[in-house]
C-alpha cells in the first residue's frame, strides 16, 4: 500500500515538553476556533442580526424619545435617551447571551456536543469558547444598537480607547451571561424548561438593573438585587465610557471579570451531564 | 518499534451502571489494530454505552479499557487525539458549509495551519463531497451528512474510528457509500473500526469479527463465518441472533428509549 499508515501516536508515558505546550496552547486555539465558527455562521446568515435589533431599537425609539420628553427620570445633566442607550446596548448583549444554553441543548440532541467533547478540548475550553462565540454575536449586535442611538441623537465617545474598552465590557457581560445560560442548561437539561426560564429571567435581570433608571431610585429590596447584578456593572462601564457618567471602571471591570470566570468554571463542572 | 502492538480496543471486565440499571456487565472486548469490529445486540444492549466508555463521553466505573495501549481513564485526551467518532445522530452543523464543518474538527485536532487546507481537501476529496463542500451542509441528503461526517471523524488521520449505527435510516446506495469509505479507511490507513449496527447484513459484509450484546453481557465474540457455523449449517447470522438474544429483536431496554428516539429522529430527517 503507498499511503502512510496511521502511526500509533506517543502514549502518556512519553510526554514531551511539546505536548505540554500544546495543551497550554489549547485554550486560546479553542476561543479562536469558536469565534471563528460564529462568525462564519453569522456571515452565511445575518438576517437575526436584523430581526434581534428590533427590541431595542423600540426601547429607544418609543421608550427612550417618550421619557426624556418627560424627565421623569432623575439622571442628573444627561439626557435620559443617552443615559438610556448604554442600558439598551448592554441589554441588547444580554438577550442574544442568555438564549445559548438553548444552542447547546440542541447541540446535544443532535449529537454534535458529543462530537465536541471527543476531540481534545478540555471542558472549560469548551465552555470558554462557546461563550467568547457568544460575544461575537453580541458585539455584531451592539454596534448596530450603537448606530441606530447615534441615528436618534445620542452623542457618544470617539476614543478608540474608550470604545475598546466598552467592547471589553460588553464581551465579560456576554461571557457570563453565556455561562449563566449554559448553567442553567445543564441543570434543567431540556430545550422547552431553558425557554421558560430564560423567558423568566431576562427581563428580571434587565428590570433589577441601572439599564432604565439609577439604583437609587429603586425600593430597598430591588436596590439590593441590582448591586449584585453583573448588568448593572456591565451598563456602568458603558455609561462611564460611552457617555461620561461617573462610575468606578475599576469596580466594574473586576466584578464583570469575576463573574465571567465564575461562570465559565460554573459551566464547565455541568457540562459533562449534558454529554450523557 | 516494539515487537507487540497494543490492540486498537482491549476492554476487560468493564462495567457501567447508570443506577441501579446495569448497562454495560463485565465485558471483554478486543479490537486488533486494522480491525473491523461489530458489536450486535438488541435496543438497550449496551452497544451505545461501551462506545461512549471507550470514547471517553462516559468515565470508566469498573474495569480495565485501553484504547492503542492507552489507558482511557488515566489519560483520556491522550485517546481522544487518537479516535475518530461518528455518533448516531445526524450531527452536523447545518448554518456551516460543508468544507468549513471539515476545517473546524481539523481546527479542534490541532492540525497544524501549514498541512490544514490540504487535509481538509483530501478527507473532502476521498469521502467524494468536493462538488459541494462549498453548499451549506444544511441542504445536504443524509448520505452525504454521514459521508460528511466521516470525514470530520477522518481529518485526524485516527488509529481507531469509532461508529455508532453508521447507515441507519439511509438508502441502499448511501449505506453501499458509507460502507465503502469505511473499507477503504483500513485498506489505504489501516485504520482500526468499532461500529455497532442493527443490520445483520452491514455485519456480515463489513466486519472481520462480531460481538453480540444482550442485556448489557457478552454472548458470542467470534467471525461470521464461526458465529453462523456455530448455531447450524446454512445458518444466517439472524439466526445468530435469534440463538444468543433470545429471538427478540427489539427489547423494552431501560434507558434505551432516548436512544430510540433519537434513531427514529434521525431516521425521519434523512426521510
Amino acid at each position: 500500500m503507498s499511503a502512510v499508515p496511521a502511526a500509533p501516536r506517543a502514549a502518556s508515558a512519553d510526554r514531551l515538553p511539546a505536548d505540554r505546550l500544546r495543551s497550554w496552547r489549547t485554550g486560546p486555539s479553542r476561543l479562536v476556533t469558536f469565534c471563528l465558527v460564529e462568525l462564519q455562521k453569522l456571515r452565511h446568515d445575518p438576517s437575526e442580526l436584523l430581526t434581534r435589533s428590533i427590541q431595542p431599537v423600540l426601547w429607544l425609539v418609543i421608550f427612550g424619545q417618550t421619557f426624556s420628553r418627560l424627565h421623569a427620570i432623575p439622571t442628573g445633566q444627561v439626557n435620559y435617551l443617552d443615559y438610556l442607550a448604554p442600558g439598551i446596548i448592554a441589554q441588547s448583549g444580554m438577550f442574544v447571551a442568555i438564549f445559548y444554553g438553548i444552542q447547546i441543548i440542541w447541540e446535544r440532541d443532535a449529537g454534535i456536543l458529543a462530537k465536541l467533547l471527543v476531540t481534545p478540548t478540555p471542558r472549560v475550553a469548551l465552555v470558554a469558547g462557546k461563550s467568547f462565540a457568544a460575544t461575537v454575536r453580541a458585539l455584531a449586535q451592539v454596534v448596530v444598537v450603537l448606530v441606530v442611538s447615534a441615528l436618534l441623537g445620542v452623542v457618544f465617545t470617539l476614543n478608540p480607547l474608550k470604545l475598546l474598552g466598552a467592547a471589553v465590557a460588553v464581551a465579560l457581560g456576554t461571557v457570563f451571561f453565556a455561562c449563566l445560560s449554559m448553567t442553567i442548561a445543564g441543570l434543567v437539561m431540556t430545550r422547552d424548561r431553558l425557554m421558560g426560564i430564560g423567558q423568566a429571567i431576562t427581563m428580571p435581570l434587565f428590570f433589577a438593573s441601572n439599564a432604565l433608571y439609577p439604583i437609587a431610585l429603586m425600593p430597598a429590596w430591588l436596590r439590593g438585587l441590582a448591586r449584585i447584578n453583573p448588568l448593572s456593572y456591565e451598563v456602568g462601564a458603558l455609561r462611564g465610557l460611552l457617555i461620561g457618567t461617573p462610575t468606578s471602571l475599576a469596580l466594574d471591570y473586576a466584578v464583570l471579570l469575576v463573574a465571567a470566570v465564575l461562570g465559565v468554571l460554573a459551566s464547565s463542572r455541568l457540562l459533562s451531564r449534558l454529554a450523557r | 518499534m516494539t515487537a507487540t502492538r497494543p490492540p486498537a480496543v482491549l476492554c476487560e471486565g468493564m462495567t457501567h451502571r447508570f443506577g441501579d440499571h446495569v448497562a454495560v456487565d463485565h465485558l471483554d472486548l478486543v479490537v486488533e489494530q486494522g480491525g473491523v469490529v461489530g458489536l450486535l445486540g438488541p435496543n438497550g444492549a449496551g452497544k451505545t454505552t461501551t462506545i461512549r466508555v471507550l470514547n471517553t463521553l462516559l468515565p470508566l466505573q469498573a474495569g480495565h479499557v485501553t484504547v492503542l495501549g492507552v489507558d482511557v481513564a488515566a489519560d483520556p485526551m491522550a485517546v481522544r487525539r487518537m479516535i475518530g467518532y461518528v455518533p448516531q445522530q445526524l450531527s452536523i452543523e447545518a448554518a456551516l458549509t460543508g468544507r468549513e464543518n471539515v476545517a473546524l474538527f481539523a481546527r479542534l485536532f490541532d492540525i497544524p495551519r501549514r498541512e490544514r487546507r490540504a487535509r481538509v481537501e483530501e478527507v473532502l476529496d476521498a469521502m467524494e463531497l468536493q462538488e459541494s463542500a462549498g453548499r451549506l451542509a444544511g441542504t445536504y441528503s443524509g448520505g452525504m451528512v454521514r459521508r460528511l461526517e466521516l470525514a470530520q471523524a477522518l481529518v485526524n488521520r485516527p488509529s481507531l474510528l469509532i461508529l455508532d449505527e453508521p447507515t441507519v435510516g439511509l438508502d441502499p446506495i448511501a449505506r453501499d457509500s458509507v460502507w465503502e469509505r469505511v473499507r477503504e479507511m483500513r485498506e489505504t490507513y489501516g485504520t482500526s473500526v468499532l461500529l455497532t449496527t442493527h443490520y445483520m447484513e452491514e455485519a456480515d459484509v463489513l466486519c472481520d469479527r462480531i460481538a453480540l450484546l444482550h442485556r448489557g453481557r457478552l454472548r458470542a465474540e467470534g467471525t461470521p463465518a464461526d458465529l453462523k457455523a456455530s448455531v447450524g449449517a446454512d445458518a444466517t447470522l439472524e439466526d445468530v441472533f435469534r440463538h444468543f438474544t433470545g429471538g427478540s429483536l427489539d427489547e423494552p431496554g431501560t434507558g434505551g428509549l432516548a436512544g430510540v428516539r433519537s434513531t427514529r429522529r434521525t431516521a425521519r430527517r434523512v426521510g
